[in-house]
């Protein structure tokens, strides 16, 4: 029963094809399979959001999606999302307001923010920080984080114009 | 930790899904969003050999309306629920509770049918359902079955399910102009399970008058709880705040919440008390809250 299940799927827009045990969740086959190792495994059981990734457009518990279930899927990391320079101003706005959170769990972090840029263009400050909720642990205040997606969000809208 | 070795295996249809049931009997389970099952997993707390995964069936997908009843697929993520025009029109209970539960990456997993399979007595959904007047739609190779959701919670994480059932879809009946519904829920933190939370949904006619109130809790039993006594103390009477004081006393024969890591039951009443406040002064006469 622990025999191996063959996908095929895009991450960060290659075709990958692996076989993969049942067992596996996405973020080991990341980071163990693929070698991506920006996503991280935290707790593995759905409350610290490090492991946050987009799988077909929408962010996911990467521990809490089977990498066995993706075939077919288009997944997301920070890498591609790096890549692609679709959140070049966000992470420049991190860096400029001091938006740190430690490194486990900051690409996660700036995986959820990203989601905010593209669904809620209008967030407001209580809904930006209603939206991170899912990447909170306990080490500080996020008061620059919520500014760096603020600014972020206020720029795009200027620039819109 | 990581999850122990199990097999996996994928059902696009209900006939598939049918015969890897009865191939592996009960060492199987049912995989929908993962959300529970796989965290439960992790801490070993569950045991399948293997998990079939039921998110390709195209049977248990879908939201319509038909003979003025709206039908949502068991296959339907909490995030699809907070966004469909359907539901916000014909059952906005569930498109208010939609945010509450947990956080968006989990919403965009977290499926009704397991949220309802599941029966957390903290879950937002099954009180909603019940709340709604809602039938649960079971199907198993033996056909098709409706359980009334009061009927379909019988306990502490239990269901009315048969062991080869499994839920195809929720149906609830119509609203009417009158209807009015609410979810609210006290939570340490914003996605966290509710400490005690409230679904309700009542008509209020021309006069202020409350008909068929339904107040249903969740996080103080061990599934939902419809308060009988609140809503008979509601029922007929022009809601005005002594209506709403009345209903607070009666809840004290309609709950017996168990003492858990929130806190002790006297903590859980007070909080349905302020929770039943809280639900229904909006919906007080603008004389009434100016006194
Ligand atoms: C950090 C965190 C916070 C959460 N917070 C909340 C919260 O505040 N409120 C809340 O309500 N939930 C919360 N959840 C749970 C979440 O809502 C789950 O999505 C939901 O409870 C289960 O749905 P699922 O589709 O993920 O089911 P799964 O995890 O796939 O399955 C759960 C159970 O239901 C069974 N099952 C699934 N589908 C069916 C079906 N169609 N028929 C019969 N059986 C089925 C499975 O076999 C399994 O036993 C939280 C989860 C996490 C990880
Ligand atoms: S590792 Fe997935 S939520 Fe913590
Ligand atoms: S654990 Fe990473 S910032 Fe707190």
């Amino acid at each position: 029963m622990s025999a191996r299940i063959d996908i095929t799927l895009m991450v960060n827009g290659e075709r990958v094809s692996r076989s993969v045990e049942a067992r596996r969740h996405l973020i080991d086959f990341l980071r163990l399979d693929l070698g991506l190792t920006g996503s991280h495994a935290g707790c593995e059981h759905g409350v610290c959001g490090a492991c946050t990734v987009r799988v077909d457009g929408e962010i996911v518990r990467g521990c809490l999606v089977l990498a066995a279930s993706l075939d077919g899927a288009e997944v997301t990391t920070i890498e591609g999302l790096t890549d692609s320079a679709e959140v070049a101003d966000l992470q420049d706005a991190f860096v400029a307001c001091n938006a740190a959170q430690c490194g486990f769990c900051s690409p996660g972090m700036v995986m959820a923010a990203a989601d905010i840029l593209r669904h809620h263009p209008t967030a407001t400050r209580e809904e930006i920080r209603e939206h991170l909720s899912g990447n909170y642990c306990r080490c500080t205040g996020y008061q620059a984080i919520v500014d760096a997606v603020e600014q972020t969000l206020a720029t795009r809208r200027e620039d819109r114009r | 930790m990581k999850w122990p070795a199990i097999g996996y295996a994928r059902a696009t249809s209900l006939d598939e899904l049918w015969r890897l049931q009865a191939e592996h009997g009960a060492a199987a389970q049912l995989l929908a969003g993962g959300q529970t099952l796989l965290a439960t997993l992790a801490f070993r707390l569950s045991d399948p050999k293997i998990l079939l995964d039921i998110t390709r069936i195209a049977a248990l997908r879908g939201i319509a309306v038909q003979d003025g009843v709206l039908r949502i697929g068991a296959l339907t993520r909490h995030a699809e629920l907070g966004r469909d025009p359907l539901v916000a029109q014909h059952a906005p209970l569930l498109a208010e509770a939609a945010p509450l539960i947990a956080h968006p990456a989990i919403r965009n997993r977290g499926t009704i049918g397991g949220s309802l399979a599941y029966a957390d007595p903290a879950a937002e959904l099954p009180a909603c359902v019940v709340a709604l007047g809602a039938t649960i739609v079971a199907v198993s190779p033996r056909g098709e079955r409706r359980v009334p959701a009061e009927a379909f919670f019988t306990g502490l994480l239990q269901t009315a399910l048969a062991p080869d059932e499994i839920i195809a879809a929720v149906e609830i009946p119509g609203t009417q102009p009158t209807t009015r519904s609410r979810i609210i829920e006290v939570a340490r933190r914003s996605g966290d399970y509710a400490m005690a939370g409230l679904a309700a949904r009542l008509s209020l006619n021309a006069e202020g008058r409350v008909t068929s109130p339904r107040l249903v809790f969740f996080g103080v039993g061990s599934g939902p709880v419809l308060a009988a006594r609140a809503g008979a103390a509601l029922d007929g009477w022009v809601l005005d705040s002594a209506a709403i004081a009345a209903a607070q006393a009666a809840l004290a024969e309609d709950l017996d919440p168990p003492a858990d890591m929130h806190g002790p039951p006297e903590m859980k009443r007070h909080l349905a008390r302020v929770l039943t406040f809280r639900a229904l002064s909006p919906l007080l006469r603008a004389s009434e809250v100016a006194e």
